[in-house]
């Protein structure tokens, strides 16, 4: 069924070199040997008649089909024994914690720029820094209270696989409704399966991060009101928007029933205004406040940024959190660690090179077939070029947007990520994978085990992202 | 509650309940032509009076033919008030707050737009005609049924309730008098028992009332008694007393600091339908009779936009 190569690089996530099961697929090999082949099939079609009819859709950008599509969901789990997940969270924890304090600083003291670590000009020239926030007071002086970090396993030349944090997502990272969702699904289709697995839980997770919005609260306040602040029916992660409101028992609200009076935000409710103190919001800085940022945004409220500012409403996240996920600042990760934490860092970052740097440059753009190459500011898998399978027109035409303007790029060596058994038309072939763990920052940094694995459905793709058609798996961390 | 919140659930009740009302209006006046020919242009012409949509359909295509007011009414998706737009408008309201309602609701009205969307495009390309329209027609009831058991079955009874329900009442009030008035205007000519005995008893049944008036009147089929049931009949639960009561029971629930005067007048028509006769109202006029109370209700729509929702226009 499967096919491998011995002599690939790829790590499988489930056969070991030898083409032997790894002992935390087993029972699930095991499993699925037993099934009738019509029987996962169905189950196949029956999670997709599920996934439309509860309306678990997401909008992709320019597709024909109208705005809602399925993403499609893939029936064999990603499987990561406790252990591994133990060094990941703590990896995880160490490196959240590191970027929230680096960002506080960068509003703040700026230390680690009068260091001489990370140059004055990449955080102060970057369209991610918001002057507006130098010197405000964030409670508790925590700036991203949910990260969305992609991990993904790659092999070094050497031929061992590690995992590497790719990105860190600090913004308004999306997802996380998939990894409720998927969860719920296999426990739907497949019962049978969790009473022979251990499968740690997931379903608390909008219960940690209502907790953490609470926690977020401007300081004095007894019962404090939350509420998730969506663009809108027609915002591509809509759906998890409302999801996660109605999970947490909260408002989702829009731009437009949010005022600002008194230095003071409120909602329009059918009784009159009512006061709001933390807002979970998922609309992009630029559309905040038009009297701020963006002056077209319709899906923003004026004077939100005063409120910010004069601390009596918290956003999570904060506003310029993005100076610290942004493609160019990345490689500075590691040295935040070191020199807020005096600790080594426990996840590696992906050899990175910039071309901002004159040596570096010379070097990609010698090399650019064999590299990946992203433009610093955007995201979703679009402006980035995959060296090894782009042709000779499209490396010279990113090679010339390289020359033209060498701070936008950063360059990666193409990673060999694992691959993970995925149902696609003939059968069970193993398809690349990457893993977001959601890690939410409060009293305490916490996050549920595992996290969303996306899948890369074409034959040999190397991108993951919902947007460009990659699909999804319930990612089980087994108790040991 | 957010305003806009409570806007949307009250649109998606009032678009479910106007999809079931044209449903039902639909299936009567396809078996009101059945049964007598030469006026079929006639009903047609009449059920296009209801909605009041002439003039919309003349633009579009012109003379009145029973294949093409089907299919307007029925899945023309230019037009904003077909079975198949209201399905689509109460279904994107939900979608808009479907935090608020619960899964099995959002499953409900979404599943109702998905099929039937599948339904109008197989409708659409064959002849909008006999078992198929009827099946469609019986299948919207459903649905609308399904909505709205699903809603009174699992929705917490909160803000979010009420105003589902005050949608669906106004709504419910606004068809009923619509169809009356046409029907009524329509049908009052007629010397022969037989074919009123049958133009009636359709009226009755398109609004499930057909074995009702024989309970409680245990009498033929009358005009005045007709009217009698769907205006003043406090139990029977589509006549315009007993939404009434509903609408000034439920603003008297979610009433809040300017929402009086709202309340004032919802009480006052309410009271009116208590208290009338049937043979005074007849006196003035249906027709005069049920053009006042749609304007009234009409005011009581604009009124509970400003107080509690979002403003019309």
């Amino acid at each position: 069924m499967a096919q491998r190569d011995p002599a690939s690089r790829i790590f499988d996530e489930m056969h070991a070199p030898d083409g032997c099961i790894r002992p935390h697929y087993a029972a699930y090999q095991d499993w699925l040997a037993r099934m009738p082949a019509g029987a996962v099939a169905r189950k196949r079609l029956e999670a997709d008649s599920a996934f439309h009819r509860t309306g678990i859709t997401f909008a992709v950008y320019g597709a024909d089909e109208g705005r809602e599509r399925l993403i499609p969901f893939d029936i064999v789990p990603r499987i990561v024994p406790q252990g591994e997940w133990r060094a990941l969270e703590h990896g995880l924890r160490q490196r959240v914690t590191a970027l929230n304090a680096f960002i506080r600083d960068i509003y703040s003291e700026q230390r680690i720029v009068k260091a001489g670590l990370v140059p004055a000009e990449q955080v102060f020239c970057n369209a991610q820094y918001r002057p507006e926030m130098q010197g405000v007071a964030v409670p508790s002086g925590i700036y991203a209270h949910i990260a969305g970090i992609d991990i993904v396993r790659a092999t070094q030349s050497a031929g061992e696989a590690q995992y590497y944090v790719l990105e860190d997502n600090l913004r308004v990272p999306s997802g996380v409704s998939y990894m409720l969702e998927n969860r719920r699904m296999m426990l739907r289709l497949f019962p049978e399966l969790f009473a022979r697995h251990k499968v740690l839980p997931v379903e608390h997770y909008p219960d940690l991060l209502l907790d953490t919005l609470r926690q977020a609260a401007p300081a004095g306040l007894h019962e404090p009101t939350a509420v998730v602040l969506t663009p809108g029916a027609y915002n591509s992660a809509y759906f998890e928007h409302a999801f996660l409101a109605q999970q947490m028992g909260i408002e989702l609200v829009e731009g437009k029933d949010l005022f600002v009076d008194d230095e003071t935000l409120h909602m329009r409710t059918t009784q009159g205004p009512r006061r709001v103190d933390v807002v979970y919001r998922r609309i992009d800085d630029d559309f905040l406040d038009p009297l701020a940022f963006r002056q077209d945004s319709a899906l923003g409220v004026a004077g939100l940024l005063s409120v910010v500012r004069a601390g009596r409403v918290t956003l999570a996240n904060a506003i310029g959190t993005g100076i610290a996920d942004d493609k160019s600042i990345y490689p500075y990760v590691p040295t935040m660690i070191r020199f807020y934490l005096a600790e080594e860092p426990l996840i590696a970052n992906v050899p990175t090179w910039q071309c901002r740097d004159a040596r570096q440059r010379s070097h990609v753009l010698a090399h650019m077939h064999e590299l990946v190459v992203k433009e610093c500011h955007s995201a979703g898998g679009y402006g980035m070029l995959i060296g090894p399978a782009a042709s000779r027109a499209e490396i010279e035409q990113f090679r010339a947007r390289v020359k033209a303007a060498p701070d936008k790029y950063i360059a990666q060596p193409t990673l060999a990520l694992s691959a993970c058994p995925t149902f696609v038309k003939r059968g069970i072939a193993p398809r690349h994978v990457d893993l977001r763990p959601f890690v939410l920052s409060g009293k305490s940094v916490r996050m549920a085990p595992g996290g969303l694995t996306r899948v890369a459905l074409k034959a040999g793709s190397l991108v993951v992202n919902s947007s460009q058609g990659g699909g999804t798996k319930d990612t089980w961390v087994l108790e040991d | 509650m957010l305003s806009r919140t409570a806007d949307a659930l009250y649109w998606m009740a009032r678009y479910t309940e106007r999809a079931e009302n044209a449903a039902r209006l639909l299936d009567v006046s396809y078996r009101m032509s059945l049964q007598r020919a030469a006026a079929r242009v006639g009903y047609w012409g009449a059920a296009l009076g209801i909605t009041g949509l002439e003039e919309a359909y003349k633009a579009k295509h012109g003379e009145i033919t029973a294949a093409h007011v089907l299919g307007f009414l029925a899945v023309d998706a230019d037009n904003p008030s077909s079975i198949l737009s209201c399905l689509r408008a109460a279904r994107e309201n939900c979608h808009a707050v479907r935090g608020t309602v619960t899964s099995e609701v959002w499953e409900t009205v979404n599943t109702t737009w998905l099929e039937a969307r599948e339904s109008a495009g197989a409708l659409g390309r064959g002849r909008l005609q006999g078992s198929e329209l009827t099946r469609f027609c019986e299948w919207v009831k459903f649905r609308s049924h399904l909505s709205r058991g699903v809603t009174v079955g699992t929705m917490l009874q909160d803000e979010a309730f009420h105003f589902m329900r005050l949608g669906t009442f106004l709504e419910r009030a606004d068809n009923t008098a619509r169809l009356l008035d046409v029907k009524f205007d329509e049908l009052a000519p007629s010397t022969d028992a037989e074919d009123e005995y049958y133009q009636w008893g359709a009226l009755l049944r398109s609004v499930s009332a057909f074995e009702i008036y024989r309970k409680v009147y245990r009498d033929v089929i009358t005009p005045p008694r007709v009217a009698e049931l769907l205006i003043l009949h406090e139990a029977m639960p589509r006549s315009l007393h007993a939404c009434m009561r509903e609408v000034d029971e439920i603003l008297g629930v979610v009433g809040n600091a300017r929402s009086g005067d709202t309340q004032r007048r919802a009480g006052e028509l309410h009271a009116r339908l208590r208290f009338a006769r049937i043979e005074d109202i007849l006196e003035i006029g249906l027709h005069p009779y049920l053009t006042q109370f749609l304007e009234r209700t009409a005011d009581l729509g604009n009124r509970i936009a400003r107080d509690f929702l979002v403003p019309i226009g």
